[in-house]
């Protein structure tokens, strides 16, 4: 629809990716036939509360889902379907192409190699460069995280950096292969906003430095607001409103997205109670039917639970989920 | 600046604490090596020989640790002993610990039925008691330290499988081995590097406590007549040895029954310190 006009070449295209765990209860469908496309360069975010299925989502691009989750649906990378290609081409494209960076730094690295190895490991498996280049790139690349004396640190284990020092290294640790596409799954969660901060003006440089695209999941919609692009607010696995940042936070046209938004605290003169999202979200075994926010839902009517709504145009590049994006859209998330 | 010293000074003393049974045990063990490796320089006599002149002789300056029956000098044969239980423990351990990691590793890393199958496997050979399995194994072959080394593989990769499975199914699940997986590596670089590095701890520590256990072992079985044969100097031959003379000639089992206790200890010590060390740092 939208993406017809886009100008920007799709890196990634996913079309109806669902990854199902069979449970005693039943089928789980933690992501629930997701379309979402990521152009070239761009930083996507994805939001959702916990257990909405981002983290899920991300890590089934990549196919890094446990047994026995199921993976379903495409994910066309440059072309390729992530989803369908034979384990063997994935082991190229991961680390290679694709790289991923993890929420909590203290167990993303292994405790006991040091920072040297990890990125010798990665820099020998994805590059042809020889032992000296190599030990010339693994300084090089903790420089470009900016850890500061960089040579001297690369003898290090893990245990020897702080938390925001450690998700550096990470991240340099997975920039070693030069890949066109970083998966972040939560890369701040665990840090304090100062780091947090710095992390993700890190992450942006290095985006433009390296010409790579992005998805970047989060809870924290400050977080997206800083650093996205685009988002995708996702609940109970599924795509509820994509859209540009500013578009979305300044018009949401979901009522999902209108509650978070009227949920966060905002730092204006006039002060306001926090309207927060009533009852908690449902479970993925007992879905309701039709809208899966319906039941939470300060807009929903008979219409809402009548069959899934589709994601359909809103505005430009901006589709929406929801029955009511209309009277969503009239409505003042702050009132 | 004082307060990092301050630290390393602390951190220091926590070092020197934790390597002062892993510095005992390896003195312990290393002299027992030095023995086993050389036990004609040490010993003073022929641990076979027979004196007729000195049978049964108490501690003394010509036999410290006293003559048996035959006047065979008890601490050359327990120095030769120390030959053969250090044998003892290294092929009544290697074997095990081999199979068993290799098995223990792949069905933690691959689960499914293999995994099944494998709990089934241990649930049988743990219902037995270690050492009753062991002896009915080597009835079925005959005596001899081989057999005894066939009985002890056949059950002991049990213990060493159960355990490393365990630590590498916990492992596999830390963010470092999807990680690894993200960063496209295979599957026998992510066990062999990653995960075995950081599971192997406890299966190393047990290594050390089961090489004293398996000299017990050997020493029941070379007491019960199946496993070393006399006259060959195993200390559980030399404890047999001197069984009927208890009351009147405690030295010919007290000393090797001494030596067992040390070499058991050195390794405990040794496995005690490399759990110590090893010990994920904070």
């Amino acid at each position: 629809m939208t993406a017809a006009r886009d100008p920007v070449p799709l890196a990634l295209e996913i079309r109806g990716l669902t990854t199902s765990f069979a449970t005693a209860e039943g089928v789980v469908r933690a992501v629930d036939g997701i379309d979402l496309e990521l152009r070239t360069g761009e930083v996507l975010g994805l939001v959702g509360e916990s257990g909405s299925g981002k983290s899920v989502a991300l890590r089934s691009l990549v196919r890094l889902v446990r047994a026995p989750g199921r993976i379903e649906g495409q994910a066309l990378w440059l072309g390729r379907d992530l989803i369908a290609m034979p384990e063997a081409d994935l082991l190229e494209v991961r680390g290679k192409e694709i790289a991923m960076i993890f929420q909590e730094p203290m167990t993303a690295l292994n405790p006991v190699l040091t920072v040297r190895q990890q990125i010798d490991e990665n820099l020998k498996a994805h590059t042809g460069l020889g032992r000296a280049e190599r030990a010339r790139r693994a300084i090089e690349l903790l420089d470009l995280v900016g850890i500061p004396s960089a040579a001297e640190r690369l003898n290090d284990y893990p245990h020897q950096f702080s938390g925001g020092m450690r998700q550096r290294v990470m991240i340099a640790i997975a920039l070693a292969s030069e890949p066109r596409l970083l998966l972040a799954d939560e890369p701040t969660t665990a840090l304090d906003v100062t780091i947090q901060d710095q992390i993700l003006k890190l992450l942006l440089e290095l985006r433009d430095r390296l010409g790579m695209s992005v998805i970047l999941v989060t809870h924290d919609l400050g977080v997206v607001a800083q650093t996205c692009d685009r988002v995708a607010v996702m609940y109970a696995g599924r795509i509820m409103e994509v859209g540009p940042v500013v578009e979305l936070f300044r018009n949401p046209r979901h009522a999902y997205t209108w509650g978070l938004l009227g949920s966060i605290p905002g730092a204006g003169a006039v002060r306001q109670p926090l309207r927060s999202i009533e009852g908690t979200p449902p479970s993925l075994a007992d879905l309701p039917p039709g809208c899966a926010f319906a039941p939470r839902c300060a807009f929903v009517t008979d219409a809402c639970r009548q069959g899934r709504p589709a994601l359909v145009a809103v505005g430009p590049d901006h589709r929406s989920a929801c029955v009511h994006h209309d009277r969503v859209a009239r409505s003042d998330p702050a009132a | 600046m004082r307060a990092a010293a301050l630290e390393s000074r602390a951190v220091g003393r926590l070092r020197r604490q934790v390597r002062a049974p892993l510095i005992t045990g390896a003195l312990i063990i290393g002299l027992s090596l030095v023995l086993a490796a050389l036990p004609g320089w040490f010993a003073p006599y022929d641990p076979l020989a027979f004196d007729y002149a000195a049978l049964l002789q108490p501690p003394s300056l010509a036999h410290p640790f006293g003559t048996d029956n035959f006047g065979r000098d008890i601490l050359s044969r327990v120095i030769w002993g120390y030959r053969l239980d250090m044998q003892i423990a290294f092929f009544g351990t290697v074997f095990p610990i081999l199979f068993g990691c290799l098995i223990g590793a792949l069905v933690g890393y691959y689960g499914g039925w293999p995994d099944v199958v494998f709990g089934r496997v241990v649930d049988a050979v743990i219902t037995f008691p270690f050492l009753v399995l062991v002896i009915a194994i080597v009835a079925v072959l005959g005596p001899g330290l081989i057999n005894m080394y066939i009985a002890v593989g056949v059950v002991g990769w049990v213990f060493y499988a159960r355990l490393l499975r365990a630590e590498i199914r916990i492992q596999k699940q830390q963010d470092y081995a999807s990680a690894g997986k993200v960063m496209g590596y295979g599957d026998a670089r992510i066990i062999l590097r990653h995960l075995l590095p950081n599971a192997i701890t406890p299966v190393l520590v047990f290594w050390m406590t089961d090489m004293a256990l398996v000299i017990l072992l050997g020493s029941s079985l070379g007491y019960l007549g199946l496993g070393a044969q006399p006259p060959a100097a195993e200390w559980g031959v030399l404890i047999a040895d001197g069984k009927n003379f208890m009351s009147t000639a405690w030295w010919i089992s007290i000393f090797p029954g001494l030596a067992i206790v040390l070499t058991g200890l050195g390794f405990s010590l040794i496995g005690d310190g490399i759990a110590d060390l090893l010990r994920p740092q904070r």
